[in-house]
């Protein structure tokens, strides 16, 4: 079991778990999101290999309306 | 050709509009086309996580192949958090690189920080982001910044989603003195006149929001705005007549004037 802190609030997950695999469990495949892994950008085009760790911090954004 | 130049690209419109405040994204939609603005302002946000799959998505209205998103920081008061948002922002867009960079000061007036904006701009610049920098109407600042390598200083009117106008013309005109880079008011517009007087003032571009988010009528203000702007910036180029208390020149020619009737009898007496 890994635990990832997502956007602010605990998860837990079957390990092992790459990005591409957490993007698809959360329902995100096919939106354009970005995602920082511990304060680094994740490049869209690497999460297949992206293999998350216990005790990650991810932020995973999209564009909203602002002035 | 008359066109706003930013960072090498020419724009059109000088009205640049955010994407916040509105009903829904078909009123965003409506109300940005009215403007006719180019340059879109969006913010980055954390998605919802599996909660609602289904939500329709800004990229949708608005599609990123008919305007330019204009990424902004709003909401940050760190110069690193503002960094951290404007590099995810360049990932979810596909390596695009022109910013909005603003570093608040305070939740109660969002007046900016200006250290912060310093220092974000600076790690922006160096990144290879080409930012366009949100800051108060202080010339020295906005030198500063365009010395940092800002592409566009953009100095509020006054204060944001205050409708106010333009608080202090003479600083914007002391910004706009020195600039060599394009000046956007952005920030405190209310109507139209206010965008008028920006653009006659000789400020490059406009930036606003709510003004048109939270008018009773938004695609109407949109509209509106858009004239302003470009009779805004029409008057600038044309070059405004001096003003003066009275004038001892009237507009219509001075002679050839009938000539007041001869004094006679009234009819009907000998």
């Amino acid at each position: 079991m890994i635990a990832l802190t997502i956007n602010g609030e605990r998860r837990d997950f079957e390990g092992p778990l790459t990005a591409a695999e957490l993007i698809e469990r959360l329902q995100l495949s096919g939106k354009r999101v970005a995602l920082e892994r511990n304060g680094q950008i994740v490049p869209r085009g690497t999460f297949p290999h992206e293999r998350l760790a216990h005790g990650d911090r991810l932020e995973i954004v999209v564009a909203v309306g602002g002035g | 050709m008359d066109q706003l130049i930013i960072a090498g690209n020419s724009y059109a419109s000088r009205l640049l509009v955010g994407t916040g405040k509105y009903k829904d994204f078909e009123q965003t939609r409506s109300a940005i086309e009215a403007s006719g603005a180019q340059i879109v302002t969006v913010a980055i946000r954390r998605t919802n996580i599996g909660q609602n799959a289904n939500e329709p998505s800004l990229l949708d209205a608005l599609p990123p192949s008919k305007y330019t998103y204009l990424p902004n920081t709003a909401g940050c008061y760190s110069a690193d958090d503002a960094v951290r948002t404007l590099r995810l922002a360049r990932e979810l867009l596909d390596g695009h690189d022109l910013v909005k960079l603003e570093v608040l000061g305070d939740p109660h007036t969002l007046f900016p920080n200006v250290i912060e904006t310093l220092q974000a701009a600076a790690t922006l610049v160096k990144d290879g982001f080409k930012v366009m920098v949100y800051t108060s109407d202080d010339p020295i600042i906005a030198r500063q910044l365009e010395d940092i390598g800002c592409v566009a200083v953009m100095p509020l009117a006054s204060l944001i989603g205050s409708g106010m106008g333009i608080l202090n013309p003479w600083n914007l005109q002391l910004i706009l003195e020195k600039a060599k880079v394009p000046v956007v008011v952005d920030a405190g517009v209310g109507t139209a006149s206010d965008a008028a007087i920006a653009m006659e003032l000789g400020c490059d571009a406009v930036l606003m929001n709510t003004a048109v988010a939270k008018a009773q009528n938004p695609v109407l203000m949109a509209q509106a705005m858009r004239k302003a702007v470009e009779a805004g910036r029409d008057a600038f180029r044309a070059g405004r007549m001096p003003k003066k208390l009275y004038s001892a020149t009237p507009s219509s020619p001075t002679t050839g004037l009938i000539q007041p009737q001869p004094s006679s009898p009234p009819r009907g007496r000998a």
